[in-house]
């Protein structure tokens, strides 16, 4: 591999595959919004990492720099919105469990 | 750095999960920096660990804390189902580990040779994806401002 050495390499493949399990185990397994809209954070993350890692395996370090930072700018917006509309459904229903708004949203449809 | 972003997953508190998601961006930021890639880890230090954090923070803070009973029961269901979180990790780690250590991974051998600057390449080459960018702020600033509004009518 041109410019990266066996063990950085390793330790990036490790911490990506970590870094995803855990952010799809969470967005799996939680019921709470805030709480998978972390887990969508940690996938963006080791998305990231892995721009870098094979920016840094070809030798085009300064092109996945630029992709990164794009990447970045996309995560905030979508980070911000998402926050704002949870904050919304907060205000709707008081709760930020899926749950309770599922039920909430099922509830009023039978209701008409 | 990997077990930073285990209690990000399994954290009990939304504000220990968010300081877990703060640490495993300076982790990454570590990496990007032994990776050569010091503009992309700046930004990450100052945006992702930084900016998305205090987003974070304060959109928790809007919203109601759980009181003590709530906590003991959801401790106790979160217990039950993120336990299996660090088995699946080692077990999926060690199969990631298993099918890339089978593989022979190629490298360009000539790419890079005279690759220029990184702010050549964003303002240069990818002088678009400026523009998509100044456009999703916009939209962002936009969206922020709607949602807020509407929550405000409410």
């Amino acid at each position: 591999m041109i410019g990266i050495t066996s063990s950085v390499f390793w330790i990036c493949v490790g911490f990506l595959a970590a870094l995803s399990i855990a952010g799809l185990y969470c967005i799996f397994v939680s019921n709470n919004l805030i709480r998978i809209l972390i887990g969508i954070e940690l996938i963006m993350k080791a998305i990231t990492l892995l721009i870098v890692l094979i920016g840094k395996m070809i030798d085009k370090t300064a092109m996945a720099q630029a992709l990164v930072i794009n990447f970045i700018v996309f995560e905030v917006f979508f980070i911000t919105i998402a926050c704002g509309v949870i904050l919304s459904i907060y205000k709707h229903t008081q709760s930020l469990d899926v749950r309770k708004i599922m039920n909430k949203k099922n509830s009023e449809v039978s209701n008409g | 750095m990997i077990l930073a972003g285990f209690w990000t997953g399994m954290a009990r508190s939304l504000l220990r999960a968010m300081i877990g998601l703060a640490i495993t961006s300076i982790a990454i930021v570590i990496l990007m920096f032994l990776l050569d890639a010091q503009l992309a880890g700046v930004f990450e230090l100052s945006v992702c660990a930084g900016l998305i954090t205090v987003i974070f923070i304060s959109t928790v803070s809007v919203t109601k804390p759980m009181n003590n009973k709530e906590i003991i029961e959801r401790t106790e269901s979160r217990i039950k189902r993120f336990w299996p979180l660090p088995l699946i990790s080692i077990v999926g780690g060690s199969l990631i580990y298993f099918l890339l250590s089978q593989k022979t991974i190629t490298v360009l051998s000539n790419a890079g040779v005279n690759e220029p600057d990184v702010r050549t390449i964003l303002w240069n080459l990818r002088h678009l994806d400026l523009i998509g960018q100044i456009v999703i702020v916009i939209a962002g600033a936009f969206g922020v401002l709607i949602l807020f509004r509407e929550i405000k009518n409410k």
